[in-house]
């Protein structure tokens, strides 16, 4: 299925002249059970189009079915068929480690609107590759460094066996400074953790720290929550985030998850964001509707300055992220990924509806540990 | 490793199983019967998830939402049949498999269409929710233990179904010769209708029992279905008391594995290296174990002839 959508007619394009049209090729994910993240990123994104006033912006936007062979056909389309300027929208690491090099080495520029893998921003950073969101480690660290203020001594952490598993637990560990009571590395798409759970309890343990995004948190919460233990519980923002934590319920009241964005930001520009994101679809905006938010935020600054035909005027204009994000300040570091705030919400429930609030600074001005060995 | 955590896990792996028994069930009789791979199977499945989370939503009764669950997931069992499946008994399997998966796609696109890309909400009804003590000091869900108890009476009421009723008799009888029933004045595509519906119903019942503790989302179905097919290949093709020996196996071998096999490799390597190693070899157990049996008895373990 594809889908076109042209800001406007060319007519009127041809009668100012002022602006060349940008093309923007945005693959993501909008089926399947992953499609809740991509469709939010989508959202956010066409939302700061729409508000920009922009009409030269044409948006291509396909979905990659959370499939790398089909993200790649999808990129190659969009490079030598639809000859895009600029390309987005990729949620997952693998995806975006399938897409990216490529299109990158083809001359392209990559704006991430979420995944953030390690490979991309050490050695094989690129310097027309900016990630908007976080590497992926971030909150794992900012959720080890809530950790220490929270004086957990022993904890016990567990993620799926694939590569943003490890790169979670190692990110978890690298600012946690206690012991562990046990780490376990689940199924990729596991839904029973009665067995994680007996060993949780079994373990000695004073505090939990998981990383499960999408439907494997849902079941594992829904189950800890069962089970009758009483250990606080630690992780990153993926598994509270607005679209699932209607599914969790009252399981992951007062949970404690950490993330560089929340609704209840204190910024004019979040404030506003957060009203037309409801507004016009009639949902609370996610963190993923606010990186897609912010992608295209960046997109229209760098496009106020240069056109994408100048790579290097473009660039420039990308890094200085003259925008206003939802994150209040937003600065890159050298390898083109967020230098900022990750703040540690609660969940709390605001009427019928479960949400999150902020209750502190994890991590001040984070940048990831791989910036070092980017060198373009 | 303590006593107390060795008999909470095989606890775990029987609940595990139980829950595959309703899934294997279904499908054994199916491919037993009619000789059809159902893939969509796992569709009734999740099927019965969404109509329970819905139904609970709107009446907060978790019977009701089972009921209702039952019901859709046999309507749609049946209306799949009518529609599809039955242009397909002839056709060889590739055919099926074809057709079958389409409906898997075109299921997960319309429950999207239907409930949006999001996962809902279904919770464990509040009597019988939280951990009960059991003798010997083992903390245990109740609701894992509800799951045990109703898993084994669906077992024996379709062990009674197939061994003492008129119905049971004649779906025997299609196991061994399907155009000799037929001959001997049976409607076979009746019996066939009344299968697949019944082992629907016992899917979408999976799906809603397993959909309080889970995820209840667009795509939950495939995995289990996997493991389902995994579980009436070690029990046998066709038979229900194979499908539960095996589903409990599968469970068993499953949790047990995940626990005891990065222990066991603890023993002599790294701890990272041993977790990471443990749970690669787990994931690949139930495989495992469904070759060794397949060597032992090419046929099952209860299987009465070659599938």
């Amino acid at each position: 299925m594809r889908k076109l959508l042209l800001a406007s007619a060319a007519a009127i394009l041809c009668a100012t002249g002022l602006q060349a049209e940008v093309k923007v090729g945005m693959i993501t994910t909008l089926s399947g059970g992953g499609a809740g993240l991509g469709i939010d990123v989508r959202d956010g994104f066409m939302l700061a189009i729409a508000q920009s006033g922009r009409d030269d912006i044409e948006v291509v936007i396909e979905d990659d079915q959370r499939k790398p062979d089909v993200a790649v056909q999808l990129a190659d389309k969009m490079i030598q068929a639809e000859k895009v300027d600029v390309m987005t929208g990729i949620i997952w690491s693998n995806l975006a480690m399938a897409v990216v090099p490529s299109a990158t080495a083809q001359g392209k520029f990559y704006l991430s609107p979420n995944a953030g893998p390690s490979a991309l921003a050490g050695k094989g950073c690129h310097e027309n590759y900016f990630n908007v969101a976080w590497q992926n480690d971030n909150l794992h660290e900012a959720a080890g460094a809530y950790a220490n203020t929270a004086s957990y001594k022993n904890s016990f952490i567990l993620a799926p066996n694939y590569p943003a598993g490890k790169d979670a637990l190692t990110g978890y560990k690298r600012m946690y400074e206690g012991g562990l009571a046990g780490e376990i590395f689940t199924e990729l798409g596991q839904t029973d953790y009665a067995a994680e759970i007996a060993q949780i309890r079994a373990s000695g343990a004073d505090s939990v720290f998981f990383f499960l995004p999408g439907g494997m948190g849902i079941s594992f919460l829904k189950q800890y929550a069962d089970s009758g233990i009483d250990l606080p519980v630690v992780g990153p923002a993926f598994s509270f985030d607005q679209g699932i934590l209607q599914a969790v319920g009252e399981a992951a009241m007062g949970v404690v998850n950490t993330s560089q964005w929340n609704k209840d930001l204190d910024n004019p520009t979040n404030a506003a964001f957060v009203e037309t994101f409801q507004a016009e679809y009639g949902r609370l905006p996610s963190l993923y509707a606010s990186q897609g938010f912010d992608t295209a935020n960046l997109l229209i600054s760098a496009l106020e300055v240069a056109e994408p035909g100048d790579k290097a005027a473009f660039r420039t204009a990308l890094k200085a992220a003259n925008f206003d994000s939802t994150r209040g300040a937003f600065a890159f570091g050298d390898n083109h990924h967020p230098v900022q705030n990750i703040y540690a919400r609660e969940v709390v429930k605001e009427g019928d509806v479960f949400t999150n609030k902020i209750i502190g600074v994890a991590l001040e001005n984070h940048a990831d540990a791989y910036a070092g060995d980017c060198a373009f | 490793m303590s006593t107390i955590l060795i008999i909470e896990q095989v606890l775990n792996g029987l609940q595990f199983g139980v829950m595959l028994f309703l899934m294997a069930a279904g499908l054994t009789l199916i491919f037993g019967v009619m000789g059809l791979i159902n893939l969509a199977h796992g569709s009734l499945y999740m099927i019965g998830a969404f109509v329970a989370a819905a139904v609970a939503g709107l009446t907060g009764s978790f019977l009701l939402a089972i009921a209702a669950a039952m019901a859709a997931a046999a309507v749609a069992g049946v209306l799949v049949e009518m529609l599809v499946i039955r242009r397909l008994y002839a056709a060889d399997h590739l055919d099926q498999v074809l057709a079958t998966f389409a409906l898997i796609l075109i299921f997960s696109e319309g429950t999207r269409w239907v409930f949006g890309s999001f996962p809902l909400f279904l919770d464990i009804p509040s009597e019988i929710s939280g951990p009960v003590t059991l003798p010997g000091g083992i903390e245990y869900p109740l609701y894992r233990l509800v799951l045990i108890g109703i898993g084994l009476a669906v077992a024996a009421t379709l062990g009674w179904l197939i061994t003492k009723t008129r119905i049971g008799i004649r779906i025997r009888a299609g196991e061994n010769d399907r155009e000799m029933i037929a001959a001997l004045g049976v409607d076979i595509s009746k019996l066939y209708t009344a299968i697949f519906a019944l082992g629907a119903a016992l899917a979408g019942l999976a799906g809603a029992l397993v959909g309080a503790i889970q995820s209840v989302q667009v795509g939950m179905g495939e995995p289990v279905l996997i493991l389902a097919f995994v579980v009436i290949v070690i029990g046998g093709i066709g038979s229900i008391k194979g499908a539960l020996i095996g589903s409990i196996l599968v469970g068993l071998t499953d949790t047990l594995g995940g626990i005891f096999l990065p222990e066991l490799f603890k023993l002599f390597m790294a701890p990272a290296a041993a977790q990471s190693a443990g749970a690669s070899l787990a994931s690949m157990a139930i495989y495992i174990l469904m070759g060794a049996v397949l060597i032992w008895r090419p046929t099952g373990l209860f299987g009465a002839r070659a599938a």
